[in-house]
């Protein structure tokens, strides 16, 4: 006869509620773990899906996505040349916050090397790839865009052309594609206003100087376009990816490049780990730090709990010991509720999380190996949590029932 | 199958004594107590609040030592002064029977699981428990209510339950704690009548602390106890 089963059947309500509420918290322990997971999983994701062989960023930078970095556009074709290399393309990422339809709309935006990227290596729900060099973008669906919707970013309207699912930045906004162009024009759209100052403020420089005025052409030029303007740069991209031939040596190809004063060269390793370590690494900890409180905190209710239902049925304990109960079979009973308590907790954290996490603003992603390393966690805090009330039963005298 | 007079005596006490206390706080609970119960007989014991009757009882359900004197249950030497001669919880299960003023059934547990546990405690198997237990319960007419809680059922069909449960590991010796100051008139003297019948029918010894006087005639015998001492009651059934 399993005496604790039938202590929780008579006072199943209790137990339910009590259940309910420890399956709570160990669903919070194990959001906790996977949020920490999704943060990788979305940091690294693009890093991963982008399926470049090195990074090269922004000299004695980190970019570009722990820190910002700036290159030159037409890096891309010095890289080209090297011995090894069988494609760079430029790469631009940025995180824009515009309003749209009366709400705000954070994205990240990535610039994708037109024409050769195309973004046909982004995983679509729905549409296509890009298919025109402007004015196309493929927009995760977390942002809430729809097939076919028309946003406008600076002066020209995007539409959306394909759909994707689960790709997010580090910060956990949706990722939207555009060519790198388009996705420059977003990023250095500049008012039209702020414009015609510039171009007034650069032709009064022209003027102060003898050049402008031995040259009076210069003046128009200075206050025209400025890709009308050689000694201006073009605008910059963040990073260059690098594929390599088939069998080249990568290391070969770094050391070429690490000559370069201008540049810093990562593989995709170093990337992930500079991601990691910089951004996510203080997430990571303070995650950690919660859950460790989380299960300190499940402990204590559980072992207050079991204490409380100890004390409940302390009269039946007492009588148990008085008729020769040994106190294995009075710790069982403790220890079998508080295992049954913290295993039910368990496994209703588990089944509220299929449900629940799904519609968390970030990814929640719950890996095996963490579903059971906490399932041992509980058992041990469980019988942790006992060692109270055992302690309790184990103390009180059988004359105790003597007692009217 | 042996007589009962062919049985060693369920409790042998001899000289035991109980001090609480020392030098000005002293206080002697009971003072060179001794008795002999057989086995088939009923024995009331009674006595005023503050007599020593519970301590007694405690000392002879070996959960509370005397300060001297001598034990024997079943003839077995269980006690020598405060020092246990057995292990005291594994005897209790399996020669003393309980039965308290209040039933004291598990409330989680069937009339018949609250019988079945005293049995599986004393490593009967599962079956066979739950086979003796129900033909305890048949025994003390109660097996109708077999499956009920104890909260479903009557006074009277509780206690009846509370003897089943004494009764379970066949006990040389059953200590009742006045197991009729909860119930009606009626309904204790049933229960009384019970102890009887258990006494003389299995051969168990039953020592019963009351202070009901309406049930004199059921007791064999009838200790007075009184400021610690035991005296023996003469021709209580004249009374």
């Amino acid at each position: 006869m399993n005496l604790a089963i039938r202590d929780i059947r008579h006072n199943a309500g209790r137990f339910v509620f009590t259940t309910v509420g420890i399956g709570m918290l160990l669903m919070l322990v194990m959001g906790m773990g996977g949020i920490y997971r999704g943060l990788i999983f979305e940091a690294t994701l693009l890093v991963d899906r982008v399926g470049a062989d090195l990074w090269v960023v922004q000299g004695s930078t980190r970019g570009p996505f722990a820190e910002i970095s700036r290159l030159p556009a037409n890096l891309e074709d010095r890289v080209r040349a090297v011995p090894g290399v069988a494609q760079a393309r430029r790469f631009v990422s940025h995180t824009i916050q515009r309003e749209h339809l009366g709400r705000p709309l954070r994205m990240v935006v990535q610039g994708l090397a037109w024409p050769d990227d195309r973004g046909e290596w982004v995983p679509l729900l729905a549409g296509r790839p890009l298919r025109q060099a402007h004015y196309e973008m493929i927009a995760d669906q977390s942002l809430r865009l729809p097939l076919g919707e028309k946003i406008k970013l600076g002066k020209d309207v995007y539409e959306v052309v394909g759909l994707t699912r689960g790709l997010v930045g580090t910060s956990g906004d949706g990722l939207t594609f555009f060519t790198a162009s388009d996705a420059l024009a977003i990023q250095f759209d500049v008012p039209g206003e702020a414009m015609r100052l510039e171009r007034a403020a650069r032709r009064a420089r022209v003027e102060a100087m003898d050049l402008g005025r031995l040259q009076p052409l210069l003046l128009d030029r200075a206050a025209g376009l400025s890709s009308g303007i050689p000694a201006l740069a073009a605008p910059q991209v963040s990073a260059i990816l690098v594929t390599l031939q088939p069998g080249a040596n990568e290391a070969a190809v770094r050391d070429i490049l690490r000559t370069w004063p201008d540049i810093t060269v990562y593989s995709t390793q170093e990337q992930k780990d500079l991601l990691l370590a910089g951004m996510v690494d203080k997430a990571r900890r303070q995650l950690g730090l919660f859950r460790g409180l989380l299960i300190m905190i499940s402990t204590i209710i559980i072992a207050l709990i079991i204490y409380t239902l100890t004390l409940d049925k302390i009269r039946d304990i007492a009588l148990l010991k008085l008729i020769g109960a040994r106190n294995t079979v009075i710790g069982g009973l403790i220890l079998q509720q508080a295992l049954f308590m913290g295993v039910f907790g368990f496994g209703l954290a588990w089944w509220m999380g299929l449900y629940l996490f799904p519609h968390f603003p970030r990814l929640v992603l719950i890996a095996n190996a963490d579903l059971i390393s906490l399932g041992l966690i509980v058992i041990v805090i469980s019988t942790l949590a006992s060692f109270l009330g055992i302690w309790k039963a184990l103390t009180i005298e059988p004359n105790t029932v003597l007692a009217v | 199958m042996s007589g009962p007079t062919e049985l060693p005596p369920a409790i042998d006490v001899s000289n035991l004594r109980k001090v609480y206390g020392s030098g000005h706080t002293e206080i002697v609970a009971i003072r060179d107590a001794t008795l002999q119960i057989n086995r088939g007989e009923v024995v009331g014991l009674f006595g005023p609040s503050g007599s020593g009757k519970s301590t007694l009882l405690t000392a002879m359900a070996l959960i509370n030592p005397p300060t001297s004197g001598h034990i024997v249950i079943g003839g077995q030497p269980v006690m020598d002064g405060p020092r246990a001669m057995v292990d005291a919880r594994s005897f209790r299960r399996q020669n003393i029977g309980f039965v308290f003023q209040k039933p004291n059934l598990i409330p989680f547990l069937t009339a018949l699981e609250n019988v079945q546990v005293a049995l599986e405690i004393n490593d009967t198997p599962a079956k066979k428990a739950r086979e003796r237990a129900l033909e305890l319960l048949e025994y003390l007419s109660v097996h109708p209510r077999a499956d009920n809680l104890p909260v479903a059922l009557s006074g009277g069909e509780q206690q009846r339950v509370a003897v089943a449960r004494a009764l379970a590991n066949n006990p040389s010796l059953i200590l009742a704690d006045e197991p009729t100051a909860s119930l009606d008139g009626a309904l204790g003297r049933q229960v009384m009548e019970l102890f009887t019948k258990v006494a003389h029918e299995r051969h168990a010894g039953v020592l019963v602390v009351t202070h009901d006087a309406r049930t004199l005639d059921v007791f064999d015998r009838i200790l007075d106890v009184e400021d610690g001492r035991i005296q023996i009651r003469a021709n209580h059934k004249t009374q």
